[in-house]
Order: structure tokens, then sequence, then C-alpha cells
């Protein structure tokens, strides 16, 4: 009976007589989904206003009744509110918990109306059922067949509608199948910031589309394709490629930026079909860029690197790592790491710099143009990890330049580049010849090509790792598929480099590694991969207020004010 | 004694002499209850508007003075505007076409009336497009009250100052909707909003504080200031206080408009109709406009007298105006009656309006837009002569689906025509179709062929 | 895509009234249409740029309401209501009746572009039904067997050298 808000600010309402304690305001879509019952909608989306079109989110509703004379609440005689049930349905998306609410998901009336509203939506949907890229996936195929009546009364012709639009580069439209929920237009509207996208003509004719002569190109126009709860928009990249169903979806991070969206890589059996966005609302909501969506095709890229290499000839792994630890133990190196490393993988190569004498140790800096959004001008999703670590205390530069020196000077002589190419920072050819270089790597580049020994390593999507963001939040990125053949995790070789110049065992599992920054890292002390939780967590990161970070604001994100 | 006229709004919009330049209204006394009104206090006059009941005359016949006093939200700091709603499109109905067209400063009084007592500085007219000609008389009759200080800046030296802006529609039926007409108004495609929130006396135009009121409605305003509230609720019956102008149409000998006090059905339909066209009978009544249930002319109702006791009645002792049509079964509306004699095939008369709904339905949600196309889509081709078993039970249950679902009332104006034509006349509805004749072999088609 | 500065000079005084610019989008494509005929794509995405609104949000606007055209209608502008009163008035009929008469089928603009036939929803104006909007003309009480003077004036209309419409007081 608890209808006061209590200290912890929340209140409680009824949903099919269970109490739900909400804070106040709170949709009711939400609401009921914190008692674990399912109100179906289509319009409603938590990160967008509020729309109240489809109607299938249609509940009863009751208040407790009051004295329309006196005003005092109508109670029973065991001292409990008297409800007072609307006549009609209201909708769940525009109803906000208020104290003493009471909502019913499940009645004969909300029975008749989600059916009602089911079959209108089916009015004059397309059968396009076989050759939907939605199916499986489809908010469609899903309430119909847990709240629809089952059977079609319609005899008459179903409207017909362009299809297979081409809307923009990466998307495509089918006008039959929109439902005209507008999830995509508020979101162009009012995250996307372009307002491209509307509805022309009227009632059942209402078709949605761009202006003619603009496109749905925008950096977050796949956004629109994950909300449609149909197969209306749909990304151009996957059209036709798999059934949703065979594939395993990997909890990942978009290792575009350093903002971090959380995504999800979907795959089977070795191969990766498509990445989408994983909602997380400290981050990046329920949205990612379309740039981060198409990093996966480096994966089976032609220049990867399967196998390694002394002097430019194929050798084992083996050989390949003894040498290249014979090599680390002569004359001056110089460590080159990488910005897009994960956290274990930089913990390790700090261990490796600290095992040759403490080699001065460089990071590559990328910087691009913040977009306010989700894409943020350090194009790096991981310097904070090199800090952390201890790989690096200052922020890196966008070339070379004191490495180049050093090497020109004759001060290196060796070089160990993990994940970066350095002729894009700026060493050059001549640069190159002048040194030896141990390349750890997945892809051919100069440096490969110049490396006196090559150990091909994996791409990010074949690895698991952690990386801290800009907001010095860790976050856990998981293996989604196996590499190829005769390449081996980073972690490994690291691992195994170090052991070759201390002489002691080093850590190569993931556990084992965390082991070791647990007790040399402050600011991660106590932390163990499993437990970092699917929303990631913060870390602290004061030690590095004085650093000159470039991120400007996106989502979720202030950069501190100097 | 035949029931006559009770012209109070339209006394003189038909003399032959009136015309509408502002002379003519002044010559009448015009303006003076602005006049008046400005030595008011604005709390005052809409007080006297609630007391006098003024319902509104648009449709839902909500209490204007209600409205006014109690709902819209004067603490928000924000401005508050005033739109008179000219987008008369209900079928049947063409009143306030006649205001706008023969007195259209009696509505510019009522809205300078209407926006002093509700602190308003800026309000509208929103005209429906297919009335270009009224556009152009207001806006003429506009300029000639500014000339005359009875409109603009410092209204008559009162320090308060009022604009109206006559803002042209383009052809939809949803703007007659408050919050459909407001979207319209702010530039946006005519889709009513969600209420609640969005009230328009709390979150009108622009999120503020809007009302909306009837043409019919504001005209009244004048008279109630002019006569008092005392005496304005004399007129008509108790709760349905006023004149109201009724639209009669179709199959009388006298079709047109008449502003009447308290009459019944039958005095209106036989006294100021003159009754059914020569050999036919009345058959059926569409009382408020194209949305509301019909009424069979043949049909009883059970009612209660003034003492208590249970009587029954017939379609022409029904009292013609708000409570009197609701108890009957169905709703005054915007006052725009069709009539429909013994020649009419209901199942086309029924298509005919279904058609109508389903195309002027914005398709906002989910229930009218699809449903209201599908009532038009079997209801044509029943009458095309394709009917089919289960035809009638499949529209009859799926219209149940639409009203009261949807975001805007117009849900009903599906739900309501298909069920009551159905409920009213199944008999000759299920021979119609059973029999699948094109027509009834009568005169009128009302459909596309 | 070029105004008449009558034109453009409405459309600047009409803006500033409203408390916000959009509002102005339905007046500004009124003038426009009467201006042009038609209103273009460019004369959208002028008025988008004028008010500052994407040009999507003016083509929803365009295409919602039936009185606003992407496509040029004939010279004059043939409306039969068809809606339930009217109907019962013997609207069809009459619509019929002016098909023959103009020759030009229903819902169609005649091939010489001078007249537009087609059937209009409600005009308000049931109490004098069947009635036709010839431009921005209301005939009323229209018998099929008393068409001539509506044909007439229509056959008027569509033939002057210079646009018959009366326009007094913009």
């Amino acid at each position: 009976m608890s209808e006061t808000k209590q200290d912890d600010g929340l209140i409680s309402i009824f949903v099919n007589g269970t109490e739900v304690r909400c804070a106040p305001g709170t949709n009711m879509i939400d609401a009921a989904a914190m008692a674990g019952m399912e109100i179906p909608h289509y319009c409603y989306h938590p990160k967008l206003s509020v729309s109240g079109n489809c109607r299938m989110c249609l509940i009863e509703l009751g208040l407790p009744g009051r004295d329309r004379a006196t005003g005092k609440p109508l109670l029973h005689d065991d001292g409990s509110p008297i409800i007072s049930w609307f006549p009609g349905p209201a909708i769940g998306c525009g109803t906000k918990a208020a104290p003493g609410m009471h909502i019913k998901t499940q009645s004969d009336m909300i029975k008749q109306t989600r059916e009602g509203v089911m079959e209108f939506l089916l009015l004059n949907h397309p059968l396009d059922c076989p050759i939907c890229d939605q199916a499986g996936e489809c908010s469609l195929q899903e309430f119909s067949a847990n709240y629809g009546q089952g059977y079609s009364r319609f005899v008459e012709e179903k409207n017909v509608k362009p299809k297979r639009t081409v809307l923009g580069p990466r998307v495509t439209l089918d006008d039959e199948r929109c439902i005209l929920c507008s999830r995509c237009i508020r979101f162009c509207s009012e995250v996307a910031k372009d307002d491209v996208l509307g509805f022309i003509d009227r009632g059942s004719y209402t078709t949605l589309t761009c202006f003619p002569g603009r496109q749905l190109e925008n950096n977050y126009s796949l956004n629109t394709v994950d909300i449609c709860p149909v197969g209306a928009l749909t990304s151009t990249d996957f059209r036709f490629k798999m059934r949703v169903w065979f594939l395993k979806s990997t909890p990942r991070i978009d290792l575009e930026s350093s903002v971090g969206c959380n995504t999800e890589v979907w795959t089977r059996e070795g191969r990766i079909y498509r990445i989408t966005p994983r909602r997380n609302d400290e981050v990046n909501d329920t949205w990612m860029p379309d740039s981060g969506r198409i990093l996966y095709k480096a994966v089976e890229s032609e220049d990867r690197l399967n196998a390694c290499r002394i002097d430019g000839e194929e050798r084992p792994t083996d050989e390949a790592v003894a040498e290249a630890g014979r090599i680390l133990g002569e004359g001056s190196v110089a460590i080159v790491g990488s910005g897009g490393s994960s956290v274990e993988e930089q913990f390790l190569l700090r261990q490796l710099g600290d095992a040759i004498g403490g080699a001065p140790t460089h990071l590559v800096s990328r910087i691009g143009e913040g977009d306010g959004l989700l894409l943020s001008r350090d194009r790096n999703p991981n310097i904070r990890g090199a800090l952390i670590t201890g790989l690096i205390d200052e922020l890196p530069t966008e070339k070379l330049d004191r490495l180049g020196a050093a090497i020109d000077d004759g001060s290196v002589q060796t070089i160990l580049a993990v994940g970066e190419d350095l002729g894009v920072a700026g060493i050059t050819e001549d640069q190159l010849k002048k040194v030896r270089i141990i390349s750890i790597a997945s892809h051919e580049s100069a440096t490969s090509r110049a490396a006196a020994v090559v150990l091909a390593g994996l791409t990010v999507f074949e690895k698991s790792g952690s990386y801290i963001n800009q907001q010095f939040r860790l976050q856990k990125s998981l293996m989604a598929l196996p590499g190829p053949g005769g390449a081996v995790d980073d972690r490994v070789l690291l691992a195994t480099l170090v052991a070759r110049r201390t002489g002691e065992r080093a850590p190569a599992t993931i556990e084992a590694i965390w082991e070791a920054i647990g007790s040399t890292i402050t600011q991660l002390s106590g932390v163990s991969f499993e437990s970092i939780p699917e929303t990631g967590r913060l870390i602290d990161g004061t030690a590095f207020d004085n650093l000159p970070f470039i991120e400007e604001e996106t989502l979720h994100f202030q950069p501190a004010v100097p | 004694m035949a029931v006559t006229e009770h012209r109070i709004l339209l006394k003189y919009a038909d003399e032959p002499d009136y015309s509408v330049d502002i002379d003519c209204y002044l010559e009448k006394g015009g303006y003076e209850t602005l006049k008046k009104a400005l030595t008011m206090k604005p709390e005052d006059i809409r007080v006297e508007v609630k007391n006098s009941g003024l319902r509104g005359r648009g449709g839902a016949g909500f209490p204007c003075g209600v409205k006014w006093h109690d709902l819209v939200d004067r603490k928000s700091g924000k401005p508050i505007y005033l739109i008179c709603n000219g987008d008369e499109s209900e079928p049947g109905t063409f009143k306030d076409r006649q205001l706008i067209h023969k007195d259209p400063h009696q509505l510019i009084e009522g809205m300078m009336i209407s926006s002093f007592a509700n602190d308003v500085q800026l309000a509208f007219i929103y005209i429906r497009e297919e009335m270009p000609l009224g556009a152009r008389i207001l806006e003429k009759a506009i300029e000639e009250a500014r000339e005359k200080g009875l409109l603009g800046d410092n209204i008559q030296g009162s320090g308060y100052s009022c604009d109206i802006i006559v803002h042209r529609g383009a052809g939809a039926y949803i703007c007659g909707e408050e919050t459909g007409l407001i979207e319209s108004l702010e530039g946006k495609r005519a889709y009513p909003r969600m209420k609640p929130p969005f009230f328009p006396a709390a979150l009108g135009l622009y999120n503020c504080p809007t009302i909306v009121n009837n043409v019919e409605t504001l005209c009244n305003v004048v008279h109630i200031l002019k006569m008092g509230a005392e005496e304005y609720t004399r007129i008509g019956r108790p709760k349905n206080a006023g004149t109201r102008i009724w639209c009669v149409s179709g199959h009388v000998r006298k079709p047109g408009y008449y502003e009447v006090g308290a009459v019944t059905m039958g005095e209106m339909l036989h006294d100021l109709c003159g009754g059914p066209l020569p050999g036919r009978q009345f058959k059926a009544i569409v009382p408020g406009g194209g949305s509301m249930k019909i009424l069979r002319a043949d049909e009883r109702f059970k009612g209660k007298d003034a003492d208590g006791n249970e009587i029954e009645y017939g379609l022409e002792d029904i009292p013609l105006d708000f409570d009197g049509i609701m108890a009957a079964g169905s709703m005054s509306g915007s006052g725009g009656m069709m009539v429909m004699d013994d020649s009419v095939d209901i199942l086309e008369a029924l298509a005919n309006l279904t058609a109508f709904y389903a195309h002027e339905s914005c398709g906002q949600c989910t229930p009218c837009r699809e449903g209201s196309l599908w009532a038009s889509k079997i209801t044509a081709r029943m009458c095309s002569g394709d009917a089919r078993p289960g035809d009638l039970d499949t529209l009859y249950s799926m219209v149940g689906n639409i009203g009261g679902r949807t975001v805007c009332p117009m849900g009903f104006s599906t739900t309501w025509p298909v069920q009551s034509y159905i409920d009213k006349f199944r008999d000759e509805i299920e021979e119609r179709a059973r029999e699948n004749r094109c027509g009834m072999g009568r005169d009128e088609r009302l459909i596309q062929k | 895509m070029k105004l008449k500065p009558e034109t453009v000079e409405i459309i600047e005084k009409v803006i500033p009234r409203y408390p916000e610019k959009r509002s102005a989008v339905m007046p500004l494509l009124h003038r426009i249409q009467e201006d042009q005929g038609v209103i273009s794509n460019q004369a959208i995405e002028w008025v988008a740029d004028r008010l500052e609104m994407a040009p999507i949000r003016v083509l929803e606007v365009v295409t919602f309401f039936p009185y606003f055209r992407q496509e040029k209608l004939g010279k004059t502008h043939v409306r039969v209501c068809q809606t339930l009163s009217c109907a019962l008035m013997g609207a069809y009929k009459v619509g019929e009746e002016l098909e023959k008469a103009l020759d030009c089928k229903m819902g169609t603009t005649r091939a010489d572009g001078k007249v537009t036939l087609e059937y209009a929803e409600c005009l308000a104006s049931c109490g004098t039904g069947p009635v036709v909007l010839v431009d921005e003309n209301l005939y009323e009480n229209l018998k099929t067997s008393e068409l001539e003077p509506l044909v007439d004036e229509i056959r008027k209309r569509s033939e002057a050298g210079e646009e018959s419409k009366e326009r007094s007081g913009d």
C-alpha cells in the first residue's frame, strides 16, 4: 500500500497487481519491463521523443478513486484504495508513472485491442517474409505471433508503394513494409540532427521518403535500420546475406575513436556479417556511427598476414618469435606501440619495454574531426589504456619526429612496431632501411615489408581485450571469431617475448594478465576481466588531469574544463 | 402554430440591404458590445460567459466558459492565443459559411471580446481553403475594424491591443480537430496531438495556452455580453442555452440553415424545412454531421418525462439540442443534419461517408489510417455487386477496433456511422449484400462508378 | 523560379506577422501556387530556405493538403462536391453531365489544358447542393437539366485571355 515516496525517491505503481518501484514519470512501457512484463510497441523508443501513433501499447489504466465532492481517497473496507479504471484503453508510452497508478497489460479488452491493431498493421503489409531481411528480428512477426488473431479477413487490394528504393549509400527502403511509426524520422531529426526523412501524402497512402535530390547519407544512417521495427529500412550491405537466426552475437567495442561505442558483432561459422550497436546508457545510448560498422571488412582483406616471416621468408611461428627475442637483446631498441591495442597488450608491451632495459616507447596519434555525437577527435580508442598501464606518460604525436631523429643519428638500431605502420607515422623509406624492424601486425604495410621479423597477429575482432575510453571507462570487447591459421594472438606473442627477455614465465592468458595488472597498476587494483560489467567501469583518471586531451563534447561526454 | 426561426446571430445576414461593410454593422449597433467589454474586467467577462452556459458549437459541445475560466493555464507566463476554428468540414454543416460570408464583423467583434476576456494579444482565424471569398471578406473586415480603432494597437484608447491573422487551410478535414489545426498553424502536417498532455488550454499553439473556439460560438459571445447571461439562458432549454444554427440538407423541401431556440426534430423537419419531398417518406436522419450515429425516422426512444415517469417517444419528438439528441443515442455534433428518404440506398450512403473519412484520415495512427480505408473498400465493393458472406460481420467488428483506440476522436467518424447504419438498417443492408444488386434501381447513385 | 514582385512583397509582409517563422509555410505556399500555378521542388527549396526549415518538412506539408499541387492544373478548376448531402441531391449526375458538356473526364485535366474537372469533398454548402466550385466561385442548387449557365461560365473562364479571377484587397 506504499503510495507515498520513500527515501529513495521512487514511487509505487502496480502492473497487473504486482508492485513496481520506479522513479516518478517513468514511462509505463519501461515500468512494466521492470516487472518482467512486456507491453508490445512499435513507435516508442526509450531514446526518442514519444510519438504515440502505433497504438500497439494500449493498456488499461486505473487511478486511486477520489470522492468527487471532498477529494478524499476512496477506500475499501480493508483500507486499500479503490481503483477507478478508465473505460477505454490508454497508451502505455504516453502514460507516466504517478503514485498509486495501476495498469493492466493483460485483460480481455487489451487482448482485443492488440488483435485489432495487429490486424490493421498487417492489412496493407506485403507478404515479404520469405525475402525480407528483418525476418527473425521483426516486431510484426513477433507481436502477431504473440498477440495477433492468427488469420486475415482482408480480401481487398493492398496499397502499392515504392519498393527497393535506394534511400542513401547504405540504406534501402521498402515503403510497403513501412508501418509509419516515424522512429526513423525522429531519430534523424533529434539525434543525428539531419532532418532528411519525412512522410508525404496522407492517410493510408502516407509514404516515407527523402526530399528529391537529398539522400539519407549522414554517418548515422544505419541506426534507422536498427530501430526500424520492420523490414522497411534495411542495410544494403547486409541485404540478402544471412538469415539472422543463424547469427551469433558477440559484445564488443567500436574501436573507431575514443568514444568506445558498445557494439554487437554478428558472426556465423567464423565470418562476420554485420555490426550493430549495443545499448549503453552511459556511453552511446543505442547508437553508433556508420563508419564503425564497416571496420569488420578488414578481417577478410587481401593483405592479411597469416604467416610469420624472417627477412621476408615465411617461417614457423616459434622460430620467428625466437629470432625476434634475440634481436631485441642486441642494440638499442625503441618501441612503437598502438593506441588501438588493448589494455592487456599495452601492459605486456610495457613489461617488454622494461625487460629490455627501459626502451623509449612511442605511440602514434590519430586525429580526426569530432562530430559531437559518437565520433571523437581522438581516433585511437585506447590512449588512456597506454597511460594507465604506464606505457606512455604523455600524449602521443601524429608524426614520430623524435623517433625519426633518433634513427637518423643512430641512437636507435631496432624498432619493435606493434600494430602500427611507421610509414604512416612519418618514418621515411630510407629511415626504415636504417634500422632493424620487428613488426607485429595483422596486415601488410611498408613496415612489415621492411621488417626483419614479421610476427603475424590478429585483428581486434579475433581477440578479446579491454579498452579505456574518453570517459576513463574500462570496457571489454570479446573475441568474435577465430583468426587465420598462421596468425597468433598478440598477447601470446608479447608474453613469449617478455619471457625470452626476462627468462621467467610471463602471463599470456587474460586472467593471468589481469592478476598482474591488479597488483601493479593502482587504478586497476582488484579488477578482473570478468568483473568488468557489460556497461563498463569507470576508473580513476585524475592522475592525468593535466594532460591536454584533444576530445570535444560528444554524447555523454564533456571534456574537462582546463 | 408553426414554429419559426429565432434569429439572433443571423438577424441581419439575409436582409437585402445588409452588406459586409463595417458601416452596415455599426449602423445596427455593432461593436458597442466590444466597447462595453473593454470597460469590464476580463475575468468578469469569463464568468459571464460561464454563467450563460454557452456550449461549443463546433461539435463537442464543451462549455465555453469552463474552458476559458477553469482550464486555460494563466500561470505559465506564456502568451495566450485564441484561434477561431473556421475549418467547417463536417459533412452536412454549412452554418459558419453564412456567418463568415454575411456578417463577418459579428465574428470579429466576438473574437475581440473573447480575446480581451482571455488576455489574448494575437488571434487567428483558420478558414478552410474552399472558402476563398470568405477569407478575403474577413481580411477586408479586419482592416476596416483596424482603421476604426476597433482592432490592433490600443483599441479605443483602452491600452489593450490585439491583432487577428486570417490563415487559410488547404483541404484537410482533420484541421477541424483542434490539435490538428494547431499543428497546421505551426506549419506542420495536421497530425492531432496526444491528449494528455497536449490539451490546447495548457499546451497549444507553440506549446502556449490556446483557446480554440468555433465561429458560431464566438459570435454568440457578442450577444451574451449584450443581453446578459441570465437572459441568454432563457433561450433554448436548460443546459442547452442560446440559439443554434441548424443546417438541414438532403431530402426535405426546404433545405438550408435555420437559427432556432428550443424546437423539436419534427418542428424543424416539417415547420421549417417543409417536410419530405413530394411522394416520399422520411427514412433516416443523421443529426449532427456525417460522423454521428444515424437515427431511423420510425425509431422509438425511451426516456423520462419531467416527473420522472418512463415514456416512449419518436424521432420527431426529440428536442433538437445537445442533450436531446444525446438522449436519443446520437450527438448534435456540428448541427449538420442530413435527411434521407425512402429513395436512399443506405449501404451506398454509408459507402459515401466511409470514403470521405478514409480520404480525410491524416494517417498518423494505425487504426484510423488502415481501418477507415478498409471500411471504405469493403462498402464500395459491396455496392459494386461483389459482396461476400462475412463482409458485414468483418466490417462491423473491425470498426469497433478504431473508435476510442486512436489519437483523436476521428476514429469514431468511421466507427459510429458503420455500426449505427448496420444496427439500425441491418435487414436492408443484409438483403442488399445478399442479393448483390448494384444500387436499388432508384434515382440517385451515391458513390462514384 | 521567378516570383512576381507583388508576390514577394506579400510574402515578406506575411512572414513577420507570425510568432514563429515556420507558421508562414501555408500562406507562402498559397501565394506561390497563385503566382506559378504549381509548387515546384525548386519553390519548396526556396520556401524551406526562407523559413529555415528542411525541404522535406515543406514537402510533407505540400503533399498532405490536396489543394497544394505539384502538377499544373487546367486554366479553370472545376470541383464537384460528392459528399453525402450533395450526392443525395444528385451530385453524381451533375458530374456526369459536366463530363459530357466539357468533354473532360472526371479527375483529369483536359488535353488542351483549359479545364480540370474533379470531384471534391464536402464544400460546406450542403443546404444548396449539388454545388460546384469553379475557381473561387460557388455555384449552388444545380440541376442536371439546368446546367447551361454553369457550363457557359466555365467555358468563358477557360477561354479568357487573362486570369479571370477577381482579386481584391490583397
